[in-house]
């Protein structure tokens, strides 16, 4: 069985984001990019699946600039086979990303396509049911861990009530939570290693696929900022004499 | 405009989150119908009837639906999405799980976790764990939406008298079946609609000194949460996390006990009323967004808090 993992570069968790000052974006200039932290998760828990014998083949997928060729190699370096880059200046959509995802997972004849359950940066939360929808594949979102039998795999997936388990017929669409795999850090020799391994361009329009966004962006600012003294207190009681003060207790 | 609300329900009562979800669809104006899904949920059916904010009940009440499979009630979400111009979900997982399959189905984009309604094509969201808000706005003829329950007022609950319209079953997708599900757990209130929070993190040790926030979370008739951290470690749930990537709160007093307050942790309660931070750190960045703050060890100071009320 072939995996298909998605990867997406952007900006690292730890960076303090700005606004540009016309409103028009997310300073990406001279900011620390990374793999989005889901994605990461979920390449982890596609390449132990190879591992186990379950999977023959991992092929990490980003859409978006030729930069992204380094979040393509870092999951190399973690154990991905090969990779794809579909390029593509500007912000991308999760529609027009399931439908890249579509035809690419068609094209290799995936029987698993694993996507992080969000990325950090628009925190939309769509990739991978719009693709699931698409190609007609059941889904298992919000996954934290995962059990393939057969023609089935097991998800269980973490709920606002706790946790779930569902099966899917597989082929499925997978989106990882961050309790799913704790991901590897890659050794020298595995980064060296991924340096020689395919990483092929394929562009969206052989994939039938138009990227451009269909929402406007009117703008984007910063929140105000919570602007509190914070006020030190001495000890448990005089905390309790402030709540009751300002009535946040009875 | 028309507006369809998708239910949020346990097949008995309608989820604080869709009276909010209301609230929403009440800011863009136009009829809103509710659309439930479930199975032997006639109580829900009856309850959304009486929101008086409500023009129509659509009800699709079977076996197939006992139990929410996005793979299953998708179809019939796309089929009874046409003619409306909004079709509008909590952010819970229940919709966070459903609607962008119900999206692509319909070829348009989601609008996902919206804050604020600037008109009905135009919408706030926040972006980077909320460190940004983006407004964007949908040329679509039908907008997919799920709603940040925090940001928008609950309808009135009772008091209407919707029509109600029963919709056939739709056939078995068959491609997914639920296995098991652990039951949500009973007493004290519950972690998004608390007007209480008491929170754990990483400076918690493990997972029984949580003992020291549910007795004061009793006294104080508060919900008990926790951090990433916290739930990383195996302390809790993973159904107690606050945040980017769990629940978002907002209640009148959020208490932060042992938690550092990294932006992914305060995506989650940052809109709350007042903080208050307990953390031996005294350059712990929780300090920077509470109210009130104690630098101390939390195992000197819970049982002192307990004591104090």
């Amino acid at each position: 069985m072939k995996i298909l993992v998605g990867v997406k570069r952007v900006i690292d968790y730890n960076v303090q984001i700005r606004a540009k000052a016309d409103g028009s974006a997310i300073e990406l200039e001279n900011v620390k990019m990374a793999i989005n932290p889901f994605d990461e998760v979920a390449v982890e828990a596609a390449v132990r699946l190879k591992e186990e014998g379950v999977a023959t083949e991992v092929i990490a997928v980003s859409i978006g600039p030729e930069k992204a060729q380094d979040t393509l190699r870092q999951a190399l370096a973690m154990g991905a086979d090969r990779a794809i880059l579909v390029p593509h200046a500007g912000t991308t959509e999760p529609l027009s990303v399931a439908k890249t995802f579509k035809a690419l997972a068609e094209q290799e004849g995936a029987g698993l396509v694993m996507l992080g359950k969000q990325a950090i940066d628009d925190d939309c939360n769509q990739t991978g049911q719009m693709l699931a929808a698409l190609l007609g594949w059941p889904q298992g979102t919000f996954a934290s861990s995962l059990k393939v039998s057969g023609e089935q795999i097991e998800v269980t997936r973490e709920v606002d009530g706790g946790l779930e388990t569902v099966a899917l017929n597989l082929p499925a669409v997978i989106t990882a939570d961050l309790r799913l795999q704790e991901p590897r850090f890659a050794s020298l020799p595995a980064i060296m290693k991924a340096k020689k391994k395919p990483l092929d361009s394929i562009s969206a329009e052989s994939l039938g696929v138009d990227l451009t966004p269909r929402l406007e962006l009117v703008k984007v600012v910063e929140p105000p900022v919570r602007t509190t003294g914070s006020v030190l207190v001495a000890n448990a009681a005089e905390l309790v004499e402030k709540l009751k003060h300002d009535a946040a207790i009875a | 405009m028309t507006i369809l609300v998708i239910a949020d329900h346990d097949n008995c009562t309608i989820a604080s989150s869709t009276f909010n979800t209301l609230g929403a669809a009440a800011q863009i104006g136009g009829d809103i119908d509710v659309l439930v899904l479930g199975g032997e949920c006639s109580t829900v059916t009856a309850a959304a009837a009486a929101i008086p904010c409500v023009r129509r009940v659509l009800s699709a009440d079977c076996e197939l639906f006992a139990q929410p499979l996005a793979e299953d009630m998708a179809p019939l979400v796309q089929r009874c999405a046409e003619g409306y111009s909004h079709v509008l979900g909590s952010t819970t997982t229940f919709a966070k799980n459903l609607l962008p399959r119900v999206a692509a189905l319909l070829d348009v984009p989601q609008i996902s976790d919206i804050s604020g309604v600037i008109d009905a094509n135009t919408f706030e969201r926040p972006i980077y764990a909320g460190n940004a808000l983006a407004t964007v706005r949908s040329h679509d003829a039908i907008k997919v939406i799920t709603v940040r329950s925090t940001k928008f007022e609950a309808v009135a609950v009772t008091g209407g008298s919707a029509e109600c319209l029963a919709i056939d079953a739709p056939a078995a997708q068959a491609l997914a079946r639920l296995v098991s599900r652990t039951e949500a757990k009973s007493g004290g209130p519950e972690l998004t609609t608390a007007r209480i929070v008491i929170s754990g993190g990483r400076g918690m040790g493990n997972g029984e000194n949580f003992v020291l926030l549910d007795t004061v979370a009793a006294k104080l008739g508060a919900a008990v949460g926790a951090s990433r951290a916290a739930v990383d470690a195996g302390f809790v749930p993973n159904d107690y996390q606050v945040g980017q990537t769990g629940k978002v709160v907002a209640p009148d007093l959020y208490i932060a006990v042992g938690i550092s307050g990294a932006i992914q942790h305060l995506a989650g309660m940052k809109d709350s009323k007042m903080i208050v931070a307990i953390n031996k750190d005294p350059d712990a960045p929780i300090f920077q967004v509470a109210d009130y703050g104690i630098v101390g060890d939390l195992f000197d100071v819970m049982p002192a808090l307990d004591a104090a009320l």
